[in-house]
């Protein structure tokens, strides 16, 4: 059962707000202050990215954030209700809204994020940059079908844990 | 009769940012031909159009030498990092550069998730990377 659960309407302003909710309840559950920040940035991550598929498609229907703490893991899930076909990267291109076919069963890459190292054209972030970000911070990351959308499952093992 | 004043605020309190809400601060200033931008606050999905427009209206106006300054950034996300490629981009059709400052691990250290360390120009600080844009010239 989550610990939080939130909902927003698909606003990009509102994602800011998902990312304080997201870490204020991390550090509530106990979470080690290190793990702060990539809680709050894969969260983020995770939230500009389903706002993005609900503007095109569903704009009235909200977005859902549960945060769940179990005593060993933190576990964020971000729920959209945007079809399949619609996932997208929130503007990471030079256009404010990049559309692309991120990668919907979590392959998602951090090596494979920047396509010209060194300073060669082309220079654009490719698809699936947020998906690679989240995937490079969460210890383990799930992306699946939810019943009208996707879910992005992020989790972190508590140091102690890990130790 | 009560104070209308703000009750005090602990600072463990995560909300408290959301009240001393600095969204995003644009600044920019012309430092030995080197166009400087400070940024401060939160560079997202709702605040990245704004640095965005910025660095295209810089652009526009021919100044192909950028440093960004993000030493007062609080936050950055992927958006944020597609606004400055874009921004690299956009000056190195003309032949220009744009180099950043920062020495803050957790911005830091998306650009290292991303892989970006090798495509931008990270130094200290400004004047360092204006020292070093002049001695590639």
């Amino acid at each position: 059962m989550a610990t939080v659960e939130v909902t927003f309407p698909p606003l990009p302003a509102h994602v800011r707000t998902a990312r304080l909710v997201a870490t204020a309840v991390a550090r509530r559950s106990g979470m080690d202050e290190s793990l702060l920040d990539e809680v709050r940035l894969a969260v983020g991550e995770a939230c500009s990215r389903a706002v993005e598929a609900h503007r095109r498609h569903c704009p009235s229907r909200p977005i859902r954030v549960a945060l769940c703490d179990d005593g060993e893991r933190f576990e964020v899930v971000v729920t959209d209700a945007a079809p399949a076909d619609a996932d997208v990267e929130p503007g990471t291109g030079d256009s404010a809204s990049a559309e692309s076919p991120a990668g919907r069963n979590g392959t998602a890459s951090g090596a494979a994020a920047v396509a010209a190292p060194g300073g060669g054209a082309p220079l654009q972030l490719p698809a699936g940059v947020g998906l690679a970000v989240i995937t490079g911070l969460a210890d383990d990351v799930r992306i699946s079908p939810a019943p009208d959308g996707t879910s992005v499952a992020m989790s972190w093992k508590r140091r102690s844990a890990i130790a | 009769m009560p104070s209308r004043g703000r009750p005090p605020r602990r600072r463990d309190d995560a909300f408290t940012a959301l009240e001393d809400f600095v969204d995003l601060k644009l600044g920019h200033s012309n430092k030995d031909g080197i166009e400087v931008v400070d940024v401060e606050g939160e560079i997202d999905v709702y605040t990245a159009p704004r640095l965005r427009e910025l660095l295209i209206e810089l652009v526009n106006k021919k100044n192909y030498q950028l440093v960004v300054n993000m030493e007062k950034v609080e936050f950055l996300d992927s958006t944020g990092l597609g606004v400055l490629v874009g921004g690299l981009k956009r000056v190195r059709a003309h032949d220009g550069s744009l180099d950043l400052v920062c020495t803050q691990e957790r911005i830091l250290k998306i650009f290292r998730i991303t892989g970006l360390t090798k495509v931008f120009g990270i130094y200290e600080s400004v004047d360092q990377a204006i020292a070093a844009r002049k001695a590639e010239k």
